[in-house]
């Protein structure tokens, strides 16, 4: 009896792995849980991850050095910050909304992790693949405002509050943009032979039959699509250029001035993983989501098999650069555990390295490392504009918004429409023609 | 037929479990909407209820209507509520009588509305069609855009257009009446 209820769950979790497809498709609670559970892991720490590249980053751009004394070149300062944070006291102002304040930093967090749940790591690695996936991830993603807008107000006081009414105007504006943008591209979806789809894992498969990115499909119709949608998303998650709702020449820290410890670090955590699914958007639609560059010009089994060997390198080349510095670090016995540290961290890359190389590993791993690696080099782009763009006044931002994106968004949805349904509508003219 | 129904296709999501909780959330947010002196409680609790009817439209197996509910009620026009209300003082609205003394057409009104509710609710049977989902939930959206849009089957595009034509009225008459010089 008990045998067999023990085979029964092993015959039910195993029953997946041949199905290929996405667990809350395939129906399966078990893989659909573990999905939820590793996607939201891998969303925190590419949080842990992006604070220490942040300053890093931008230290090197202003010729600084940034954090260097928590860990080997700052390592582990993430990881001191956060406890921090947790010890930090929790403060909540004598007169303010302390229900409201309480659930705001909630809402944003809510809102920003749950639009992962359809993010399409590859074609069977996504918590599920709905019929209306990327409305549910622009609806779900706009809700982190109410949240701002929340926060702001509950706050009781004048910067916040300034901050949220800067923030719900400014995400109300952007969104039309935005959306334009993405409408354009789910057009061209529809050329495919299965018609249309708003499902992101549909949205990459169509990309993969008609053998193009959306960004380059009618150039430049794609490109300016992706243009809009570029700008529009660092406007949708708050950050510099367009960071006012927490401008801090202006108003201190904006909408999260009176918030501290904890509930901050919510705000923070929600803020990184906004930026990380609007980018997973971007990618999806316009740059291929989980299909490897050059598909047309490299094609072949031998490039395939090249290309499957790039997750084990990046990993690889991590771990030598860690041995790298490991060997540049200064021989005093002072250093000698940041050191030796530094050295296991990079031998920790490099087996995870050899692990991908694995050739089951290898085939179930690229896709997903693909889509990283697009995401990465958009989150790379936020840094950089927050290092080189001064902050916009907010009727500039108002302008960019209403009077250079949305009649562009909108122009550009005639013409997608017009250029892809040209062989019909030269039949038309053809045969008005004729008498 | 059986196997073309996708109500026995797909069976799971629409459990009464989910609809009563559904409903329960919907009624209690819209009477914490009437009750709450706050104007931005009455907000979040007017979103909640408008995200368990965005829930309900997905029991219905009408997952497109349920995303447009998200973005357009909860994520467009409660922004903007909330944008509104942010810039009225607390402590007036606090003092502010809640309710007015129109309680004779007030219980007209329910006692309408009720009757309604009830003479629905014994003969619905005969008032409605029986309830088919035609679409499985695969193709809802394609079956809306098919109904909207399309040269044979789209039999709401008048309908659909008019509806955008009034929406723009209400645009010009907003800026006609923020903006004196045009």
């Amino acid at each position: 009896m008990n045998s067999s209820l023990m085979q029964s769950v092993v015959d039910y979790i195993q029953s997946y792995l041949s199905s290929n497809q996405t667990p809350g498709v395939a129906g399966n609670w078990f893989w659909a849980t573990v999905y939820v559970l590793l996607v939201f892991a891998g969303v925190s720490v590419g949080v842990i991850c992006m604070n220490w590249l942040e300053r890093k980053i931008l230290a090197h751009m202003q010729v600084r050095l940034g954090p260097m004394r928590v860990g080997p070149h700052g390592l582990l300062q993430p990881i001191a910050d956060a406890l921090k944070l947790l010890l930090k006291e929790d403060i909540i102002p004598a007169e303010a909304d302390a229900l409201v304040f309480w659930i705001a930093p909630f809402i944003v967090d809510l809102a920003a992790f749950t639009v992962f749940i359809v993010v399409p790591f590859g074609p069977a690695h996504a918590v599920t693949d709905m019929n209306i996936g990327i409305l549910f991830m622009l609806g779900v993603s706009s809700l982190s405002v109410l949240g701002i807008v929340t926060a702001g107000w509950a706050s009781n006081s004048h910067y916040p509050l300034i901050g949220a009414l800067r923030s719900s105007a400014q995400m109300v504006s952007y969104e039309v943009a935005m959306g334009l943008a993405v409408v354009s591209a789910i057009m061209m979806t529809s050329l495919s032979a299965e018609g249309g789809t708003l499902s992101m894992i549909g949205i990459v498969q169509r990309q993969q039959e008609q053998q193009v990115w959306f960004v380059f499909k009618f150039f430049p119709l794609g490109l300016v699509a992706f243009a809009i949608f570029a700008i529009a998303m660092i406007a949708e998650t708050n950050r510099a250029p367009f960071d006012l709702p927490e401008a801090e020449s202006e108003l201190t820290a904006g909408f999260h001035t009176e918030y501290s410890g904890f509930r901050w670090s919510l705000f923070f955590l929600a803020e990184y993983a906004a930026m990380m699914a609007v980018s997973s958007i971007a990618v999806t639609l316009w740059l291929g989501g989980w299909l490897r560059p050059f598909p047309s010009a490299l094609h072949g089994a031998i490039w395939d098999q090249i290309f499957s060997l790039f997750p084990g390198l990046t990993f690889l080349f991590l771990g030598g650069l860690c041995f790298f510095n490991a060997a540049r670090m200064p021989k005093h016995p002072f250093f000698k555990i940041q050191t030796m540290g530094l050295a296991g961290f990079g031998a920790a890359l490099g087996l995870i390295g050899l692990v991908l190389f694995v050739s089951g590993v290898r085939e179930r791993v690229q896709d997903i490392f693909w889509f990283s690696a697009k995401v990465a080099a958009f989150m790379y782009l936020y840094i950089w504009y927050r290092g080189t763009f001064p902050r916009y006044r907010f009727d500039q931002l108002m302008k960019v918004g209403w009077k250079v994106l949305l009649p562009t968004g909108l122009a550009l949805l005639i013409l997608t429409a017009v250029v892809a349904m040209r062989t019909e509508l030269w039949a038309q003219l053809e045969g008005a023609w004729r008498p | 037929m059986a196997a073309m129904n996708p109500l026995v296709a797909n069976p799971p999501v629409a459990t009464p479990f989910f609809f009563y909780l559904l409903a329960g959330i919907m009624v209690v947010g819209g009477i914490l909407v009437i009750t709450r002196k706050n104007a931005v409680h009455s907000a979040i609790a007017l979103i909640t209820a408008l995200l368990a009817q965005a829930g309900l439209y997905l029991m219905l197996y009408a997952p497109f209507v349920a995303g447009v509910q998200i973005i357009l009620y909860a994520g467009g026009i409660m922004v903007l509520f909330l944008f509104v209300i942010m810039l009225i003082s607390i402590e007036r609205t606090i003092k502010e009588r809640q309710f007015n003394k129109q309680w004779l057409v007030g219980i007209v009104a329910a006692a309408a509305l009720g009757g309604l509710f009830i003479s629905v609710y014994t003969k619905g049977k005969s008032l409605f069609p029986e309830g088919h989902a035609l679409y499985p939930e695969a193709q809802n959206t394609q079956a809306i855009g098919a109904l909207l849009f399309d040269s044979r089957t789209g039999t709401y595009m008048f309908a659909f257009e008019i509806a955008s034509l009034l929406l723009l009225v209400a645009i010009i008459g907003a800026v006609v009446m923020a903006k004196k010089r045009i």
